[in-house]
């Protein structure tokens, strides 16, 4: 019944994602396509309006038209933040966020982290929760699509890496808006609240008064899932009952956020016009993910030995955390899918996961390219596919090169920028924050479960996913502050670098394809690309996921 | 496979390099290789630890700290060494090229035609000196008077001399080789310091080396590989000292060499010298690793029909008889013709003569005397004893002979001569006395096994292009014979730069070889272009290697060393990168033992003591470089077959085998450990 389960999720998300792939393709190409029909006058309007030109951009204007772009973005939302208080649209009379937490806030949905540091229904208002959290989780997705576009048209060698505002534009009207409007009506029909009245009040069975939250929740959830960006409108986030009220919402809100993720690699195969290559890289991240799915659920029903010397019977699995209408089987597949595409929405506590299962989103933050977020993901798993050819390309005696265009020192530096900056701000600030008094502080379970806790925290801040393990204490100054630069660099640094990539590999004059080529859409390449992620990308983190996760599996057996 | 220049690397070159590799522990030596100085770092503390023990805050061991110190110490000097040796074999090599330049005597001519002696050092370019038999020619130059044969063997290795004279392609001398007779006289064109010889000198020495575009690139993912892992290595103590696992200073070193790429980063300069130096023992001077580098991302390889793909001196195929002659009168005739005839075409004759029956005793004609070839008659021959005068030679040539001496021309002899020539091939006539017999069908010869080798590079994914004067019939049967993938026919000098523009403006790499002053804008077109040095100056500098024994075919070989020399840096690098996982399990579990004993179950390989783990690890690491040593030098085997079956087969070997041999290793280096009762 389990297996069904996750099956059905997984074959429905392989149907859905070769015709979306298909689609995405289609969307942003350069040349018109049919699609400009359908479109064409909405965002002809919308480029009207804003005075956007549809002209060709370098790879440099693409990343000042990004940085630019988000940068008014956050400013927008810091602002809101502050002034929610005297603001209309809050009906519950909700106050002004301290300006810690608004930036850490505004960064968070800025970044497509998501990492709520409030509760959203006591923290936020009716107006913050659409104008701030929906803008920015529309906004952030649509930038990250527009980057995969802009890198995968550099990597394929297309006219030019395109224009980021007609892109940007393009990921609203095209994509995430219709999208977003049909699952939120099936999440209504499901059940999900969408309304502007204030906090309900009902007086329980026992005669005690009740306070319940509501407001425009489907509309928020359907994004939150659309554009990874994982905020819930509750701080409980989809395991809250509005938000996730049945097990059909939630095979929904799992297939929405891993939609788009899984038909950028297809899309890319339609983009360099190797449909084999799409799907090698769909390959890759599919079997990792598999890894990943069978660890969590194999440990979360093998339950927690602890529990069960302390007389609880552990023969349904670990249940502590998890919703019984979910039951194992969706809980630990949600979990896999929330960390591997970086959204960061929950239905369990990734707290009182088992250690090993723990370990199953830590690690998939870590490599951040297994799916990944909209767009940062494909980035991410191309860039390792890049890596791939420097390392084994040399093996077949001819200087390394990726679709036909050479690898050379110059995309090496800015790769090795990369594959820096990740372990960088994931362990320095956890070495900082375990060293020191006010990041102990807020740790709940001291030890190596501690470690977790923090480690957790960065990870997730670096790889912009935004789920908690919650646990911890974490809106301090401290917290506040250091999460929100983790989730700066972590977004900012490797956008930047890979599209100083795909300005430097356009231009490469494409080397034919001989018998001498390196091919890198077959069988031998999938598994040099795993390789290549497992021994640079994870091997990494596995001292500090030894005295975190590992140790405390080791010690609670 | 042409000889090789092979050194031998005796004792004392081993010695040396011992000596240069504590020579470069300078760490402002250490700091251009970033892995290494790492290492070095590490080292420094470590040994400072052995002393004061107490410098990294808590108590420490001294001794362990002291045996960490000593096997860093020994893995740096594992990598300068390799470096060093590689060094030296280049070194030596530009000894034996340096004994050829000694400072020699040269007779400089001044303008007024007087003649003064002075030092080969005071020559400036545009002197003209003159050398006579057994002298050394002081400097390089060409030829503007004179023929002579001059013996190159200094540079080439190669004993029989060769004619040099003014004016047409051969007419460059090279400083340091000696004229075996006639005189010449010679105008300088270096200045000191810029001889061809002293290029080469300093090529082979690795001076002047530079770090190649490919290397570069790895360079700098193994510095940010090296920086991670610093990264992980110093964050680690704060977060384990949260869960009261305090790392001593000394094993979180351990750890950081084992996991920073130190195997590849001990080779890799090596691995680049070595490369050139297998280039140089070809007898192929590459001007710059870059080149090399390049040779083995070839598509394309431009070669001259003439010399490279056929002998080039056409031999006999076939004897054509005219007239009433009977085909026995011709053969017999062909043959006598060429007794006296020492050039291979003669020799094909007198050869095909024997195959069709001639008796090898009428060949034996005492008494007679041969006619020599000359320029203004264009025949030779045999002049016997009895008066009649056999000879062969063009037609044309032939014709008047014959006319001259009152004989008559056969009718069919034009239409036959025509014939041969519209088949590709050039037809000689034979006369004996005023009668004309026949015809000699001469072919050129495609040389054996370039069918095989041009097969090889097809496997290899390159396209090999066959430019020839010739017209295109005959160019069209010479290419399916050698079974070359294209052909132009009557190319011109701008048609070559033609092809090879159109073959990179495909995004290929185009390499070639000639040896003409008009094929030198072709070479400096190519992406890599292999002069002879048989050839002109011009062609020498424009191209970016010389090939000193003048063997155009030699490309492909060069081809195959530039790619071992890519596949070497690719192989050790994986090799070095598949380690970690085994080092991995090898130090994490030791580190954490005796805080969290539960993290036993991780040491798989059932490692004695946390100290021999990380022991063991540690000195894995270094004694890979040393055995890895001949594998850097020689370079990784490569045979010629697919990329994808190459990176199957290598994936496997290096890949695999460089996850699963520091398993197997790290074990019995501690089994031994602890046999030896050092832990």
């Amino acid at each position: 019944m389990d297996f069904l389960q996750i099956s059905l999720v997984l074959v429905l998300l392989l149907i859905l994602a070769i015709p979306m792939g298909r689609y995405l393709a289609n969307a942003f190409s350069l040349d018109a396509t049919r699609l400009d029909r359908v479109f064409g006058g909405l965002e002809k309007g919308i480029y009207k309006l804003s005075g956007i030109r549809m002209t060709d951009m370098t790879w440099k204007q693409y990343a000042v038209a990004v940085l630019m772009s988000n940068i008014a973005m956050v400013a927008i939302a810091y602002i809101l933040l502050r002034l929610q208080g005297v603001l209309p649209g809050n009906p519950s009379g909700i106050a002004a966020m301290d300006p810690l937490l608004s930036f850490n806030t505004a960064v968070s949905f800025l970044t497509n982290t998501n990492l709520q540091h409030y509760s959203g229904e006591s923290g936020l208002s009716y107006l913050s929760q659409m104008m701030v959290i929906m803008y920015l989780m529309f906004t952030t997705p649509a930038t990250g699509i527009a980057v995969v576009m802009a890198f995968m048209r550099g990597l394929t060698g297309q006219r030019s890496i395109g224009n980021y505002f007609v892109d940007l534009v393009r990921a609203h009207t095209r994509v995430l808006l219709p999208l977003a409007i049909v699952v939120t009506l099936l999440l209504v029909a499901q059940g999900v609240p969408q309304t502007m009245e204030p906090t309900a009040t009902a007086t329980t069975m026992s005669g005690a008064e009740q306070q319940i939250a509501r407001g425009p929740v489907a509309s928020l959830v359907s994004i939150k899932h659309l554009g990874t960006n994982g905020g819930g409108f509750f701080g409980v986030n989809s395991s809250h009952p509005f938000e996730n009220p049945t097990p059909w919402t939630n095979v929904l809100e799992m297939l929405s956020m891993f939609l788009i993720p899984a038909s950028l690699p297809i899309a890319f195969g339609h983009m360099a016009k190797s449909r084999k290559q799409g799907w090698i890289i769909f390959g890759a991240m599919g079997a990792m993910f598999l890894v990943f799915l069978t660890t969590a659920y194999v440990s979360e029903t093998h339950g927690n030995p602890a529990l069960e010397q302390a007389g609880l019977s552990q023969a349904i699995g670990s249940m502590e955390g998890k919703e019984v209408r979910f039951g194992i089987a969706q809980s630990a597949l949600f979990t896999a899918i929330t960390t591997a595409a970086t959204t960061g929405t929950v239905n369990n506590m990734h707290d009182t996961l088992t250690p090993l299962g723990g370990l199953v989103p830590l690690g998939e933050m870590m490599l951040n390219c297994v799916f990944g977020g909209d767009g940062v993901g494909t980035v991410n798993i191309l860039m390792y596919a890049i890596l791939a050819v420097f390392i084994a390309g040399l093996m077949v005696g001819r200087t390394p090169e990726f679709l036909g265009r050479k690898i050379e020192g110059k995309e090496m530096k800015l790769i090795a920028i990369a594959i820096l900056a990740h372990p960088l701000i994931i362990l320095a600030p956890t070495a900082i924050a375990l060293a020191t008094e006010m990041g102990t502080a807020g740790i709940s379970n001291p030890g190596f479960h501690g470690i977790s806790q923090v480690l957790y925290e960065f990870t997730s801040s670096a790889a912009n996913n935004g789920s908690g393990f919650e646990g911890l204490g974490d809106n301090t100054p401290f917290w506040n502050i250091s999460t929100g630069l983790v989730m700066l660099f972590g977004r900012y640094v490797s956008i930047i670098a890979m599209l100083a990539v795909a300005g430097s590999i356009l231009p490469k004059k494409p080397v034919p394809e001989t018998m001498g080529t390196l091919r890198t859409d077959n069988n031998v390449f999938l598994v040099l690309l795993i390789a290549t992620v497992v021994i640079v990308g994870a091997l990494t983190f596995l001292p500090v996921l030894a005295l975190g996760p590992i140790a405390e599996w080791l010690t609670l057996r | 496979m042409s000889r090789t220049r092979t050194v031998a690397l005796p004792k004392d070159m081993y010695r040396q390099a011992l000596v240069e590799a504590f020579k470069k522990l300078d760490p402002r030596v250490m700091m251009k290789n970033p892995v290494m100085f790492v290492v070095e770092v590490g080292f420094v503390i470590t040994l400072l630890l052995t002393f004061f023990p107490g410098l990294s805050g808590g108590a420490s061991a001294p001794i362990y700290n002291g045996v960490v110190s000593l096997i860093l110490f020994v893995t740096i000097l594992f990598a300068n060494f390799a470096e060093a040796l590689a060094e030296g074999r280049g070194k030596a090599q530009a000894a034996s090229l340096k004994k050829t330049k000694q400072d020699t005597k040269a007779r400089r001519m001044a303008k007024d035609g007087s003649i003064q002696v002075v030092s080969s050092t005071e020559l400036r370019k545009g002197d003209v000196v003159v050398v006579d038999t057994g002298e050394l020619i002081p400097s390089d130059g060409e030829i503007i008077e004179g023929v002579a044969s001059v013996d190159e063997s200094a540079i080439t290795g190669e004993s029989a001399p060769v004619i040099k004279e003014a004016g047409g392609d051969f007419s460059s001398v090279t400083g340091g080789t000696r004229v075996v007779s006639d005189s010449i006289r010679v105008r300088v064109t270096t200045d000191p310091g810029e001889s061809f010889l002293d290029r080469m000198i300093s090529l082979v020495e690795g001076a002047k080396r530079q770090k190649t575009p490919n290397e570069i690139a790895l360079n700098t993912l193994l510095v940010s590989l090296t920086l991670i892992f610093v990264i992980v290595c110093t964050t680690l103590s704060p977060i384990a000292t949260y869960v009261h696992a305090a790392i001593p200073v000394a094993t979180l070193v351990a750890l950081l060499v084992c996991l920073i790429p130190t195997t590849i980063g001990g080779l890799l300069s090596a691995i680049g010298i070595a490369g050139m130096d297998r280039v140089t023992q070809f007898n192929v001077i590459a001007m710059s690793g870059k080149a090399v580098e390049a040779s083995g991302d070839i598509n394309t390889i431009i070669l001259d029909k003439t010399g490279t793909i056929t002998f080039g001196n056409r031999m006999a195929a076939e004897f054509v008889a005219v007239g009433k002659v009977t085909p026995e009168e011709l053969n017999k005739a062909a043959a006598q013709s060429s007794i006296y005839d020492e050039t291979p075409e003669g020799r094909s004759i007198i050869e095909l003569a024997k195959r069709l029956g001639v008796d090898a005793t009428e060949l034996v004609l005492p008494g007679s005397e041969g006619v020599e070839f000359k320029a203004e008659t264009r025949m030779s021959g045999t002049n016997l004893v009895n008066g009649a005068s056999i000879r062969k030679g063009a037609v044309d040539a032939i014709k008047q002979y014959v006319v001259a001496q009152g004989g008559s021309i056969p009718a069919d002899l034009e239409e036959k001569a025509a014939k041969i020539a519209t088949a590709g091939g050039t037809p000689l006539a034979v006369a004996a006395g005023a009668n004309i017999l026949g015809l000699i069908y001469l072919k050129d010869t495609v040389k054996p096994g370039m069918r095989e080798r041009f097969e090889e590079l097809r496997r290899m994914g390159i396209r090999t292009v066959m430019c020839t004067g010739d017209n295109p019939l005959t160019a069209a049967t010479i290419a399916r014979e050698a079974g070359v993938d294209d052909f132009v026919a009557e190319a011109k000098p701008e048609d070559k730069i033609a092809l090879i523009r159109k073959e990179q403006a495909e995004g290929k790499l185009v390499a070639m070889t000639g040896d003409g002053t008009n094929d030198a804008p072709a070479l400096a077109q190519a992406d890599v272009g292999l002069a002879m040095n048989s050839g002109t100056v011009a062609a020498k500098e424009a191209a970016n290697m010389v090939d000193l024994d003048s063997d155009p075919t030699k490309i492909i070989e060069v081809v195959a060393i530039g790619k071992q020399l890519l596949m070497t840096r690719g192989a050790l690098t994986t090799f070095s990168i598949a380690n970690d996982v085994a080092k991995y399990f090898a130090i994490i579990p030791a580190m954490f033992m005796l805080a969290i004993p539960q993290m036993s179950a991780l040491n798989i390989m059932g490692l004695a003591t946390p100290q021999s783990a990380i022991l063991s690890a540690l000195i894995f690491n270094a004694i890979i470089i040393p055995i890895l040593i001949p594998l850097a030098m020689k370079g990784v085997k490569y045979s010629p077959m697919s990329a994808t079956k190459l990176l199957s087969r290598n994936l496997v070997i290096y890949g695999l085998g460089g996850i699963v041999v520091p398993f197997v290793a790290i074990k019995l280096i501690d089994l031994m450990l602890v046999g030896l009762n050092l832990v």
